[in-house]
Protein backbone atom coordinates (compact mmCIF):
# COMPACT_ATOMS: atom_id res chain seq x y z
CA UNK A 1 0.00 0.00 0.00
CA UNK A 2 1.60 3.27 -1.09
CA UNK A 3 1.65 5.96 1.57
CA UNK A 4 1.45 9.62 0.66
CA UNK A 5 3.39 10.56 3.80
CA UNK A 6 6.88 10.84 2.21
CA UNK A 7 5.44 13.03 -0.55
CA UNK A 8 3.74 15.30 2.00
CA UNK A 9 7.08 15.71 3.81
CA UNK A 10 8.83 16.47 0.52
CA UNK A 11 6.21 19.03 -0.48
CA UNK A 12 6.44 20.68 2.96
CA UNK A 13 10.23 20.90 2.62
CA UNK A 14 9.91 22.41 -0.85
CA UNK A 15 7.29 24.84 0.40
CA UNK A 16 9.56 25.95 3.29
CA UNK A 17 12.47 26.60 0.91
CA UNK A 18 10.27 28.59 -1.48
CA UNK A 19 8.71 30.49 1.41
CA UNK A 20 12.11 31.61 2.60
CA UNK A 21 13.18 32.43 -0.94
CA UNK A 22 10.05 34.54 -1.44
CA UNK A 23 11.14 36.72 1.51
CA UNK A 24 14.50 37.34 -0.17
CA UNK A 25 13.38 37.85 -3.74
CA UNK A 26 12.06 41.00 -5.32
CA UNK A 27 13.10 44.34 -6.72
CA UNK A 28 15.35 44.61 -3.69
CA UNK A 29 17.16 41.39 -2.83
CA UNK A 30 17.51 41.05 0.92
CA UNK A 31 20.31 38.93 2.39
CA UNK A 32 19.15 35.93 4.52
CA UNK A 33 20.66 37.34 7.73
CA UNK A 34 18.48 40.43 7.46
CA UNK A 35 15.44 38.27 6.75
CA UNK A 36 15.95 36.52 10.09
CA UNK A 37 16.46 39.74 12.02
CA UNK A 38 13.46 41.29 10.26
CA UNK A 39 11.26 38.32 11.15
CA UNK A 40 12.19 38.10 14.79
CA UNK A 41 12.95 41.65 15.89
CA UNK A 42 10.25 43.49 13.94
CA UNK A 43 12.52 46.51 13.68
CA UNK A 44 12.04 49.65 11.65
CA UNK A 45 14.88 49.28 9.19
CA UNK A 46 13.67 49.53 5.59
CA UNK A 47 14.54 45.89 4.88
CA UNK A 48 12.61 44.80 7.97
CA UNK A 49 9.54 46.74 6.89
CA UNK A 50 9.78 45.26 3.41
CA UNK A 51 9.93 41.75 4.87
CA UNK A 52 7.31 42.05 7.56
CA UNK A 53 4.77 44.33 5.92
CA UNK A 54 5.15 43.40 2.23
CA UNK A 55 6.79 40.06 1.57
CA UNK A 56 5.57 38.01 4.52
CA UNK A 57 1.85 38.69 3.97
CA UNK A 58 2.37 38.16 0.25
CA UNK A 59 4.05 34.78 0.82
CA UNK A 60 1.38 33.72 3.31
CA UNK A 61 -1.34 34.71 0.83
CA UNK A 62 0.35 32.73 -1.95
CA UNK A 63 0.41 29.64 0.27
CA UNK A 64 -3.17 30.05 1.48
CA UNK A 65 -4.62 30.81 -1.96
CA UNK A 66 -2.53 28.20 -3.77
CA UNK A 67 -3.60 25.59 -1.22
CA UNK A 68 -7.28 26.48 -1.55
CA UNK A 69 -7.09 26.27 -5.36
CA UNK A 70 -5.16 22.98 -5.36
CA UNK A 71 -7.47 21.41 -2.79
CA UNK A 72 -10.64 22.55 -4.57
CA UNK A 73 -9.31 21.16 -7.86
CA UNK A 74 -8.60 17.77 -6.26
CA UNK A 75 -12.05 17.59 -4.67
CA UNK A 76 -13.87 18.74 -7.83
CA UNK A 77 -11.95 16.19 -9.91
CA UNK A 78 -12.95 13.55 -7.36
CA UNK A 79 -16.60 14.59 -7.42
CA UNK A 80 -16.96 14.87 -11.19
CA UNK A 81 -14.39 12.15 -11.94
CA UNK A 82 -13.40 14.49 -14.71
CA UNK A 83 -9.66 15.13 -15.03
CA UNK A 84 -10.30 18.64 -16.36
CA UNK A 85 -12.45 19.79 -13.44
CA UNK A 86 -11.31 22.79 -11.42
CA UNK A 87 -12.98 25.72 -9.61
CA UNK A 88 -13.27 27.48 -12.94
CA UNK A 89 -15.45 24.65 -14.26
CA UNK A 90 -18.31 25.11 -11.82
CA UNK A 91 -18.45 28.87 -12.30
CA UNK A 92 -17.06 29.58 -8.82
CA UNK A 93 -14.19 31.70 -10.16
CA UNK A 94 -16.46 33.54 -12.60
CA UNK A 95 -18.91 34.35 -9.80
CA UNK A 96 -16.14 35.58 -7.50
CA UNK A 97 -14.67 37.71 -10.31
CA UNK A 98 -18.02 39.23 -11.12
CA UNK A 99 -18.63 40.09 -7.46
CA UNK A 100 -15.24 41.78 -7.19
CA UNK A 101 -15.73 43.61 -10.50
CA UNK A 102 -19.06 44.97 -9.23
CA UNK A 103 -17.23 46.29 -6.16
CA UNK A 104 -14.69 48.06 -8.35
CA UNK A 105 -17.25 49.25 -10.91
CA UNK A 106 -19.51 50.96 -8.40
CA UNK A 107 -16.59 52.46 -6.51
CA UNK A 108 -17.34 50.39 -3.40
CA UNK A 109 -13.75 49.17 -3.36
CA UNK A 110 -12.54 52.75 -3.02
CA UNK A 111 -14.91 53.40 -0.11
CA UNK A 112 -13.89 50.44 2.02
CA UNK A 113 -11.20 47.87 1.33
CA UNK A 114 -13.18 44.80 2.33
CA UNK A 115 -15.86 45.42 -0.31
CA UNK A 116 -14.00 43.48 -3.03
CA UNK A 117 -13.43 40.29 -1.04
CA UNK A 118 -16.89 40.49 0.45
CA UNK A 119 -18.68 40.81 -2.87
CA UNK A 120 -16.30 38.20 -4.31
CA UNK A 121 -17.50 35.66 -1.77
CA UNK A 122 -21.12 36.67 -2.35
CA UNK A 123 -20.57 36.26 -6.11
CA UNK A 124 -18.98 32.84 -5.66
CA UNK A 125 -21.86 31.75 -3.46
CA UNK A 126 -24.48 33.02 -5.91
CA UNK A 127 -22.76 31.38 -8.88
CA UNK A 128 -22.48 28.13 -6.96
CA UNK A 129 -26.11 28.27 -5.93
CA UNK A 130 -27.22 28.82 -9.54
CA UNK A 131 -24.94 26.02 -10.74
CA UNK A 132 -26.38 23.73 -8.13
CA UNK A 133 -30.01 24.68 -8.82
CA UNK A 134 -29.53 24.20 -12.58
CA UNK A 135 -27.57 20.99 -12.29
CA UNK A 136 -29.79 19.45 -9.66
CA UNK A 137 -31.02 15.93 -10.28
CA UNK A 138 -29.17 15.58 -13.57
CA UNK A 139 -25.98 13.98 -12.28
CA UNK A 140 -22.43 15.11 -12.84
CA UNK A 141 -22.79 16.01 -16.51
CA UNK A 142 -25.64 18.43 -15.78
CA UNK A 143 -23.54 19.96 -13.01
CA UNK A 144 -20.61 20.58 -15.36
CA UNK A 145 -22.88 22.03 -18.04
CA UNK A 146 -24.54 24.29 -15.48
CA UNK A 147 -21.08 25.42 -14.34
CA UNK A 148 -20.11 26.21 -17.94
CA UNK A 149 -23.31 28.24 -18.40
CA UNK A 150 -22.70 30.20 -15.19
CA UNK A 151 -19.06 30.82 -16.21
CA UNK A 152 -20.28 32.10 -19.56
CA UNK A 153 -22.76 34.43 -17.91
CA UNK A 154 -20.15 35.72 -15.45
CA UNK A 155 -17.71 36.35 -18.30
CA UNK A 156 -20.35 38.17 -20.33
CA UNK A 157 -21.29 40.42 -17.41
CA UNK A 158 -17.64 41.22 -16.70
CA UNK A 159 -17.19 42.13 -20.39
CA UNK A 160 -20.31 44.28 -20.16
CA UNK A 161 -18.93 46.14 -17.14
CA UNK A 162 -15.70 46.80 -19.06
CA UNK A 163 -17.75 47.92 -22.03
CA UNK A 164 -19.81 50.35 -19.94
CA UNK A 165 -17.05 51.36 -17.51
CA UNK A 166 -17.71 54.93 -16.29
CA UNK A 167 -14.15 55.98 -16.93
CA UNK A 168 -10.92 54.61 -18.29
CA UNK A 169 -9.54 54.34 -14.79
CA UNK A 170 -12.26 51.95 -13.63
CA UNK A 171 -11.77 49.83 -16.76
CA UNK A 172 -8.04 49.78 -16.14
CA UNK A 173 -8.57 48.77 -12.54
CA UNK A 174 -10.93 45.95 -13.49
CA UNK A 175 -8.53 44.70 -16.17
CA UNK A 176 -5.68 44.85 -13.72
CA UNK A 177 -7.60 42.88 -11.18
CA UNK A 178 -8.74 40.28 -13.72
CA UNK A 179 -5.09 39.51 -14.46
CA UNK A 180 -4.59 38.33 -10.89
CA UNK A 181 -1.81 39.50 -8.60
CA UNK A 182 -0.49 39.30 -5.06
CA UNK A 183 1.44 42.57 -5.08
CA UNK A 184 0.56 45.28 -2.58
CA UNK A 185 -1.43 42.86 -0.42
CA UNK A 186 -1.26 43.39 3.34
CA UNK A 187 -1.94 41.49 6.54
CA UNK A 188 -5.51 42.80 6.33
CA UNK A 189 -5.98 40.67 3.23
CA UNK A 190 -4.46 37.66 4.98
CA UNK A 191 -6.78 37.95 7.96
CA UNK A 192 -9.74 38.53 5.67
CA UNK A 193 -9.16 35.44 3.55
CA UNK A 194 -7.66 32.99 6.07
CA UNK A 195 -10.78 32.10 8.11
CA UNK A 196 -12.75 31.45 4.93
CA UNK A 197 -10.05 29.27 3.41
CA UNK A 198 -9.80 27.31 6.68
CA UNK A 199 -13.57 26.77 6.85
CA UNK A 200 -13.79 25.87 3.15
CA UNK A 201 -10.76 23.59 3.46
CA UNK A 202 -12.23 21.75 6.45
CA UNK A 203 -15.48 21.19 4.53
CA UNK A 204 -13.56 19.92 1.50
CA UNK A 205 -11.41 17.52 3.56
CA UNK A 206 -14.55 16.10 5.19
CA UNK A 207 -15.76 14.88 1.78
CA UNK A 208 -12.82 12.45 1.36
CA UNK A 209 -14.54 9.18 2.24
CA UNK A 210 -17.55 9.90 0.07
CA UNK A 211 -15.28 10.83 -2.85
CA UNK A 212 -13.45 7.50 -2.42
CA UNK A 213 -16.75 5.62 -2.67
CA UNK A 214 -17.63 7.71 -5.72
CA UNK A 215 -14.68 6.06 -7.53
CA UNK A 216 -17.17 3.23 -8.09
CA UNK A 217 -19.71 5.46 -9.79
CA UNK A 218 -22.81 7.13 -8.41
CA UNK A 219 -25.05 4.09 -7.87
CA UNK A 220 -22.42 2.05 -6.07
CA UNK A 221 -21.50 5.07 -3.93
CA UNK A 222 -25.17 5.53 -3.10
CA UNK A 223 -25.46 1.85 -2.18
CA UNK A 224 -22.53 2.36 0.21
CA UNK A 225 -24.54 4.95 2.10
CA UNK A 226 -23.22 8.09 0.40
CA UNK A 227 -25.85 10.83 0.22
CA UNK A 228 -25.05 12.29 -3.20
CA UNK A 229 -27.09 15.46 -2.72
CA UNK A 230 -25.39 16.17 0.58
CA UNK A 231 -21.97 15.46 -0.94
CA UNK A 232 -22.53 17.81 -3.90
CA UNK A 233 -23.71 20.54 -1.50
CA UNK A 234 -20.64 20.13 0.70
CA UNK A 235 -18.27 20.27 -2.27
CA UNK A 236 -19.98 23.30 -3.78
CA UNK A 237 -20.09 25.20 -0.49
CA UNK A 238 -16.51 24.29 0.42
CA UNK A 239 -15.28 25.36 -3.00
CA UNK A 240 -17.32 28.57 -3.01
CA UNK A 241 -16.01 29.63 0.40
CA UNK A 242 -12.36 28.74 -0.23
CA UNK A 243 -12.04 29.80 -3.87
CA UNK A 244 -14.50 32.71 -3.68
CA UNK A 245 -12.53 34.40 -0.91
CA UNK A 246 -9.17 33.55 -2.51
CA UNK A 247 -10.19 34.90 -5.93
CA UNK A 248 -11.57 38.09 -4.47
CA UNK A 249 -8.25 38.88 -2.79
CA UNK A 250 -5.85 37.78 -5.52
CA UNK A 251 -7.91 38.19 -8.68
CA UNK A 252 -8.33 35.46 -11.27
CA UNK A 253 -5.63 32.80 -11.01
CA UNK A 254 -6.29 29.89 -13.33
CA UNK A 255 -4.84 26.43 -13.79
CA UNK A 256 -3.41 25.91 -10.28
CA UNK A 257 -6.57 23.95 -9.42
CA UNK A 258 -6.14 21.89 -12.57
CA UNK A 259 -2.40 21.27 -12.51
CA UNK A 260 -1.73 20.66 -8.79
CA UNK A 261 -3.78 17.45 -8.39
CA UNK A 262 -2.44 16.07 -11.68
CA UNK A 263 1.17 16.66 -10.74
CA UNK A 264 1.00 14.78 -7.47
CA UNK A 265 -1.56 12.06 -8.30
CA UNK A 266 0.98 9.59 -9.81
CA UNK A 267 2.84 9.66 -6.47
CA UNK A 268 -0.29 8.80 -4.49
CA UNK A 269 -2.42 5.64 -4.49
CA UNK A 270 -5.00 7.53 -6.63
CA UNK A 271 -7.59 7.35 -3.88
CA UNK A 272 -9.36 10.75 -3.99
CA UNK A 273 -9.18 11.31 -0.22
CA UNK A 274 -5.40 10.78 -0.32
CA UNK A 275 -4.98 13.38 -3.06
CA UNK A 276 -6.61 16.32 -1.24
CA UNK A 277 -3.84 17.34 1.20
CA UNK A 278 -0.94 16.74 -1.24
CA UNK A 279 -2.85 18.73 -3.90
CA UNK A 280 -3.27 21.61 -1.44
CA UNK A 281 0.48 21.58 -0.74
CA UNK A 282 1.30 21.32 -4.45
CA UNK A 283 -1.03 24.25 -5.14
CA UNK A 284 0.77 26.31 -2.51
CA UNK A 285 4.18 25.35 -3.95
CA UNK A 286 3.06 26.21 -7.49
CA UNK A 287 1.55 29.56 -6.62
CA UNK A 288 4.42 30.59 -4.37
CA UNK A 289 6.90 29.55 -7.08
CA UNK A 290 4.95 31.43 -9.73
CA UNK A 291 4.76 34.53 -7.53
CA UNK A 292 8.54 34.45 -7.01
CA UNK A 293 9.00 34.05 -10.77
CA UNK A 294 6.91 37.16 -11.49
CA UNK A 295 9.21 39.12 -9.20
CA UNK A 296 12.43 37.76 -10.71
CA UNK A 297 11.50 37.94 -14.39
CA UNK A 298 11.80 41.52 -15.62
CA UNK A 299 10.29 42.21 -19.03
CA UNK A 300 9.13 45.80 -18.66
CA UNK A 301 6.14 46.23 -16.32
CA UNK A 302 5.49 43.69 -13.56
CA UNK A 303 4.34 40.33 -14.87
CA UNK A 304 0.91 39.60 -13.40
CA UNK A 305 0.58 36.37 -11.45
CA UNK A 306 -2.67 35.25 -13.12
CA UNK A 307 -1.15 35.85 -16.55
CA UNK A 308 1.94 33.86 -15.60
CA UNK A 309 0.03 30.85 -14.21
CA UNK A 310 -2.12 30.82 -17.35
CA UNK A 311 0.98 30.92 -19.56
CA UNK A 312 2.59 27.97 -17.83
CA UNK A 313 -0.73 26.17 -17.22
CA UNK A 314 -2.08 26.27 -20.79
CA UNK A 315 0.60 23.95 -22.27
CA UNK A 316 -0.38 21.45 -19.59
CA UNK A 317 -3.98 21.78 -20.70
CA UNK A 318 -2.96 21.19 -24.33
CA UNK A 319 -0.92 18.17 -23.31
CA UNK A 320 -3.93 16.76 -21.50
CA UNK A 321 -6.20 17.26 -24.51
CA UNK A 322 -3.67 15.48 -26.76
CA UNK A 323 -3.48 12.63 -24.25
CA UNK A 324 -7.27 12.35 -24.18
CA UNK A 325 -7.35 12.23 -27.98
CA UNK A 326 -4.88 9.35 -27.96
CA UNK A 327 -6.84 7.33 -25.43
CA UNK A 328 -10.30 8.20 -26.79
CA UNK A 329 -11.96 5.42 -28.80
CA UNK B 1 -37.29 -11.15 5.57
CA UNK B 2 -37.60 -8.88 2.55
CA UNK B 3 -41.14 -8.14 1.47
CA UNK B 4 -42.50 -6.23 -1.49
CA UNK B 5 -46.13 -5.33 -1.56
CA UNK B 6 -47.87 -3.97 -4.71
CA UNK B 7 -44.73 -2.11 -5.84
CA UNK B 8 -45.22 0.23 -8.79
CA UNK B 9 -42.54 2.26 -10.59
CA UNK B 10 -43.50 4.66 -13.38
CA UNK B 11 -40.97 6.33 -15.66
CA UNK B 12 -41.74 8.50 -18.66
CA UNK B 13 -45.42 7.57 -18.61
CA UNK B 14 -44.61 3.83 -18.64
CA UNK B 15 -45.16 1.21 -15.97
CA UNK B 16 -41.64 -0.15 -15.50
CA UNK B 17 -42.62 -2.23 -12.49
CA UNK B 18 -46.30 -3.03 -12.24
CA UNK B 19 -47.83 -4.22 -9.00
CA UNK B 20 -45.11 -6.60 -7.86
CA UNK B 21 -45.48 -8.44 -4.56
CA UNK B 22 -42.80 -10.81 -3.34
CA UNK B 23 -41.34 -12.18 -0.14
CA UNK B 24 -37.78 -13.44 0.15
CA UNK B 25 -35.84 -15.03 2.99
CA UNK B 26 -32.17 -15.44 3.78
CA UNK B 27 -30.71 -18.63 2.37
CA UNK B 28 -32.40 -18.11 -0.99
CA UNK B 29 -30.63 -17.50 -4.30
CA UNK B 30 -33.26 -15.83 -6.44
CA UNK B 31 -32.66 -15.47 -10.18
CA UNK B 32 -34.67 -12.71 -11.82
CA UNK B 33 -35.24 -13.70 -15.44
CA UNK B 34 -37.05 -12.06 -18.31
CA UNK B 35 -36.50 -10.22 -21.59
CA UNK B 36 -34.74 -6.88 -21.88
CA UNK B 37 -36.95 -4.09 -20.57
CA UNK B 38 -38.97 -6.43 -18.32
CA UNK B 39 -38.10 -4.30 -15.26
CA UNK B 40 -35.49 -6.58 -13.66
CA UNK B 41 -32.82 -3.91 -13.10
CA UNK B 42 -35.41 -1.45 -11.80
CA UNK B 43 -36.78 -4.04 -9.39
CA UNK B 44 -33.25 -4.75 -8.12
CA UNK B 45 -32.71 -1.01 -7.54
CA UNK B 46 -36.00 -0.90 -5.62
CA UNK B 47 -35.25 -3.85 -3.34
CA UNK B 48 -31.75 -2.46 -2.77
CA UNK B 49 -33.37 0.75 -1.52
CA UNK B 50 -31.79 2.90 -4.24
CA UNK B 51 -35.11 3.80 -5.85
CA UNK B 52 -38.33 4.66 -4.06
CA UNK B 53 -41.47 2.98 -5.41
CA UNK B 54 -44.18 5.33 -6.71
CA UNK B 55 -46.63 3.23 -4.77
CA UNK B 56 -46.46 0.08 -2.69
CA UNK B 57 -44.03 -0.79 0.07
CA UNK B 58 -40.70 -2.56 0.49
CA UNK B 59 -39.92 -3.75 4.01
CA UNK B 60 -36.95 -5.46 5.59
CA UNK B 61 -37.85 -7.41 8.75
CA UNK B 62 -41.03 -5.37 8.97
CA UNK B 63 -39.36 -1.94 8.62
CA UNK B 64 -39.84 0.15 5.52
CA UNK B 65 -36.58 0.56 3.56
CA UNK B 66 -37.13 4.32 3.53
CA UNK B 67 -36.84 4.40 7.33
CA UNK B 68 -33.26 3.08 7.29
CA UNK B 69 -30.41 5.56 7.43
CA UNK B 70 -28.21 5.25 4.34
CA UNK B 71 -25.24 3.89 6.27
CA UNK B 72 -27.29 1.40 8.30
CA UNK B 73 -28.87 0.02 5.16
CA UNK B 74 -25.44 -0.10 3.51
CA UNK B 75 -24.16 -2.38 6.29
CA UNK B 76 -27.10 -4.75 5.83
CA UNK B 77 -27.13 -5.10 2.07
CA UNK B 78 -24.72 -4.84 -0.81
CA UNK B 79 -25.55 -3.88 -4.38
CA UNK B 80 -23.64 -4.31 -7.60
CA UNK B 81 -24.85 -2.68 -10.82
CA UNK B 82 -24.39 -4.25 -14.24
CA UNK B 83 -20.76 -3.90 -15.43
CA UNK B 84 -19.41 -2.26 -12.28
CA UNK B 85 -16.31 -0.16 -12.88
CA UNK B 86 -13.67 1.83 -11.06
CA UNK B 87 -12.83 5.35 -12.24
CA UNK B 88 -9.35 5.68 -10.73
CA UNK B 89 -6.47 3.19 -10.94
CA UNK B 90 -6.68 2.38 -7.22
CA UNK B 91 -5.30 -0.99 -6.06
CA UNK B 92 -7.51 -4.06 -5.67
CA UNK B 93 -6.91 -3.83 -1.94
CA UNK B 94 -8.26 -0.25 -1.87
CA UNK B 95 -11.18 -1.25 -4.05
CA UNK B 96 -12.18 -4.07 -1.71
CA UNK B 97 -11.72 -1.72 1.26
CA UNK B 98 -14.34 0.64 -0.22
CA UNK B 99 -16.92 -1.98 0.77
CA UNK B 100 -16.29 -0.99 4.38
CA UNK B 101 -17.14 2.69 3.73
CA UNK B 102 -20.35 2.52 5.84
CA UNK B 103 -18.38 1.33 8.89
CA UNK B 104 -15.52 3.81 8.67
CA UNK B 105 -15.06 6.99 10.74
CA UNK B 106 -15.33 10.25 8.73
CA UNK B 107 -11.59 10.82 8.75
CA UNK B 108 -8.57 8.97 10.04
CA UNK B 109 -6.93 5.62 9.50
CA UNK B 110 -8.56 2.29 8.80
CA UNK B 111 -8.98 0.22 12.02
CA UNK B 112 -6.76 -2.92 12.29
CA UNK B 113 -9.73 -5.29 12.43
CA UNK B 114 -10.85 -4.00 9.04
CA UNK B 115 -7.44 -4.65 7.49
CA UNK B 116 -7.47 -8.33 8.48
CA UNK B 117 -11.00 -8.65 7.17
CA UNK B 118 -9.94 -7.14 3.84
CA UNK B 119 -7.05 -9.60 3.62
CA UNK B 120 -9.34 -12.55 4.36
CA UNK B 121 -11.83 -11.42 1.69
CA UNK B 122 -9.08 -10.91 -0.88
CA UNK B 123 -7.89 -14.47 -0.21
CA UNK B 124 -11.40 -15.89 -0.34
CA UNK B 125 -11.87 -14.39 -3.80
CA UNK B 126 -8.48 -15.63 -5.10
CA UNK B 127 -7.21 -12.08 -5.55
CA UNK B 128 -4.04 -12.30 -3.45
CA UNK B 129 -1.82 -12.10 -6.55
CA UNK B 130 -3.64 -8.95 -7.66
CA UNK B 131 -3.71 -7.20 -4.29
CA UNK B 132 -1.56 -4.24 -5.38
CA UNK B 133 -2.63 -4.22 -9.03
CA UNK B 134 -4.58 -1.15 -10.24
CA UNK B 135 -8.25 -2.19 -10.50
CA UNK B 136 -8.48 -0.55 -13.92
CA UNK B 137 -6.05 -3.12 -15.38
CA UNK B 138 -7.95 -6.22 -14.21
CA UNK B 139 -9.55 -8.58 -16.73
CA UNK B 140 -13.34 -8.92 -16.79
CA UNK B 141 -13.36 -12.04 -14.62
CA UNK B 142 -10.91 -10.59 -12.12
CA UNK B 143 -12.86 -7.33 -11.89
CA UNK B 144 -16.10 -9.24 -11.25
CA UNK B 145 -14.39 -11.14 -8.44
CA UNK B 146 -12.92 -7.92 -7.02
CA UNK B 147 -16.33 -6.22 -7.11
CA UNK B 148 -17.98 -9.21 -5.42
CA UNK B 149 -15.23 -9.08 -2.80
CA UNK B 150 -15.94 -5.35 -2.42
CA UNK B 151 -19.65 -6.08 -1.96
CA UNK B 152 -19.09 -8.87 0.58
CA UNK B 153 -16.21 -7.56 2.67
CA UNK B 154 -18.67 -5.87 5.03
CA UNK B 155 -20.50 -9.22 5.53
CA UNK B 156 -23.96 -8.00 4.48
CA UNK B 157 -27.06 -10.14 4.97
CA UNK B 158 -28.44 -9.40 1.52
CA UNK B 159 -26.76 -9.14 -1.86
CA UNK B 160 -28.41 -7.64 -4.94
CA UNK B 161 -26.56 -8.04 -8.22
CA UNK B 162 -27.62 -6.86 -11.66
CA UNK B 163 -26.44 -9.25 -14.38
CA UNK B 164 -23.30 -10.42 -12.59
CA UNK B 165 -22.15 -12.69 -15.44
CA UNK B 166 -22.81 -10.40 -18.41
CA UNK B 167 -19.72 -10.40 -20.62
CA UNK B 168 -17.90 -13.17 -18.74
CA UNK B 169 -16.42 -16.27 -20.42
CA UNK B 170 -17.97 -19.63 -19.40
CA UNK B 171 -15.35 -20.44 -16.78
CA UNK B 172 -15.70 -17.10 -15.00
CA UNK B 173 -19.48 -17.09 -15.37
CA UNK B 174 -19.64 -20.52 -13.74
CA UNK B 175 -17.23 -19.48 -11.00
CA UNK B 176 -19.29 -16.37 -10.22
CA UNK B 177 -22.62 -18.15 -10.16
CA UNK B 178 -21.24 -20.90 -7.91
CA UNK B 179 -19.97 -18.24 -5.51
CA UNK B 180 -23.44 -16.66 -5.38
CA UNK B 181 -24.96 -20.08 -4.67
CA UNK B 182 -22.46 -20.73 -1.87
CA UNK B 183 -23.32 -17.35 -0.35
CA UNK B 184 -26.97 -18.31 -0.21
CA UNK B 185 -25.98 -21.62 1.39
CA UNK B 186 -24.15 -19.70 4.12
CA UNK B 187 -27.44 -18.01 5.02
CA UNK B 188 -27.49 -14.86 2.92
CA UNK B 189 -30.20 -13.71 0.56
CA UNK B 190 -28.89 -13.33 -2.99
CA UNK B 191 -31.00 -11.74 -5.72
CA UNK B 192 -29.45 -11.59 -9.19
CA UNK B 193 -30.85 -10.83 -12.62
CA UNK B 194 -29.62 -13.41 -15.11
CA UNK B 195 -29.90 -13.98 -18.84
CA UNK B 196 -28.17 -17.36 -18.82
CA UNK B 197 -31.15 -19.59 -18.09
CA UNK B 198 -29.08 -22.78 -17.95
CA UNK B 199 -27.00 -21.41 -15.10
CA UNK B 200 -30.10 -19.91 -13.46
CA UNK B 201 -31.86 -23.29 -13.59
CA UNK B 202 -28.85 -25.14 -12.25
CA UNK B 203 -27.83 -22.91 -9.38
CA UNK B 204 -30.68 -20.64 -8.30
CA UNK B 205 -32.94 -21.92 -5.54
CA UNK B 206 -35.82 -19.90 -6.91
CA UNK B 207 -36.69 -18.23 -10.18
CA UNK B 208 -38.80 -15.10 -10.52
CA UNK B 209 -39.87 -14.50 -14.12
CA UNK B 210 -40.74 -10.95 -15.15
CA UNK B 211 -42.51 -9.73 -18.23
CA UNK B 212 -43.56 -6.13 -18.92
CA UNK B 213 -43.06 -5.09 -15.31
CA UNK B 214 -45.02 -7.94 -13.80
CA UNK B 215 -44.05 -11.19 -12.12
CA UNK B 216 -45.61 -13.93 -14.23
CA UNK B 217 -44.06 -16.93 -12.50
CA UNK B 218 -42.32 -17.55 -9.21
CA UNK B 219 -41.00 -20.83 -7.79
CA UNK B 220 -38.20 -23.36 -7.86
CA UNK B 221 -36.64 -23.96 -11.28
CA UNK B 222 -38.12 -27.48 -11.42
CA UNK B 223 -41.61 -26.17 -10.70
CA UNK B 224 -41.93 -23.25 -13.02
CA UNK B 225 -39.42 -23.45 -15.84
CA UNK B 226 -41.32 -24.87 -18.82
CA UNK B 227 -41.04 -24.32 -22.58
CA UNK B 228 -44.39 -22.56 -22.36
CA UNK B 229 -43.17 -20.03 -19.80
CA UNK B 230 -40.02 -19.41 -21.84
CA UNK B 231 -42.12 -18.81 -24.94
CA UNK B 232 -44.30 -16.40 -22.99
CA UNK B 233 -41.21 -14.54 -21.73
CA UNK B 234 -39.02 -14.43 -24.81
CA UNK B 235 -41.32 -15.23 -27.71
CA UNK B 236 -38.95 -18.03 -28.75
CA UNK B 237 -39.42 -21.81 -28.67
CA UNK B 238 -37.25 -23.50 -26.07
CA UNK B 239 -36.31 -26.99 -24.91
CA UNK B 240 -35.29 -27.95 -21.38
CA UNK B 241 -33.19 -31.10 -21.03
CA UNK B 242 -32.21 -32.72 -17.75
CA UNK B 243 -32.77 -31.55 -14.21
CA UNK B 244 -30.92 -29.87 -11.37
CA UNK B 245 -27.20 -29.36 -12.02
CA UNK B 246 -27.47 -31.11 -15.40
CA UNK B 247 -30.28 -28.98 -16.81
CA UNK B 248 -29.73 -27.32 -20.17
CA UNK B 249 -32.02 -24.64 -21.59
CA UNK B 250 -31.87 -24.43 -25.37
CA UNK B 251 -33.59 -21.85 -27.53
CA UNK B 252 -34.67 -23.19 -30.92
CA UNK B 253 -34.43 -21.31 -34.21
CA UNK B 254 -37.83 -20.43 -35.70
CA UNK B 255 -39.01 -22.79 -38.45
Amino acid sequence: MRSSFPMIVLLLALLSILFFLSLLAGRVWIPPSEVFSGLFSGGTELSEIIIFELRLPRAVLAVVIGASLGMSGAVLQGLTRNPLAEPFLLGVSAGASLGAVIAIYFGLAAMFAAATPFLGIVGAFSATAITFALGRGGGTLALILAGAAVSGLGGALIALSLNLAPNANAAYEIMNWLMGSLSDRSWDHVFLVLPFVLIGGAILISTGRALDALSLGETQAQSLGVDLLHLRLLVLFGTAIAVGSATSVAGVIGFIGLVAPHLIRPWTDYQPSHVIIPAALAGAVLLLGADIATRIIHIGPELKLGVFTSLIGTPFFFWHVVKLRKTAP
Amino acid sequence: MLELSSVVINRGGRNIVNNVSLAACTGEFIALVGPNGAGKSTLISVVAGLMKPDSGTVTLDGRSLGEFRGQNLARLRAYLPQNPFCEWPISVERLVALGLTPSLPAIGKMPEAHISRITATIEAFDLSDHRDQPATTLSGGELTRAMLARALVGDPELLFVDEPIAGLDPRHALDTIKRLRRLAETGKLVVASLHDLTLATRYATRIVAMHEGQVIADGTPGEILTPRLLYELFDVDARINGEGERAIVDFLPPD
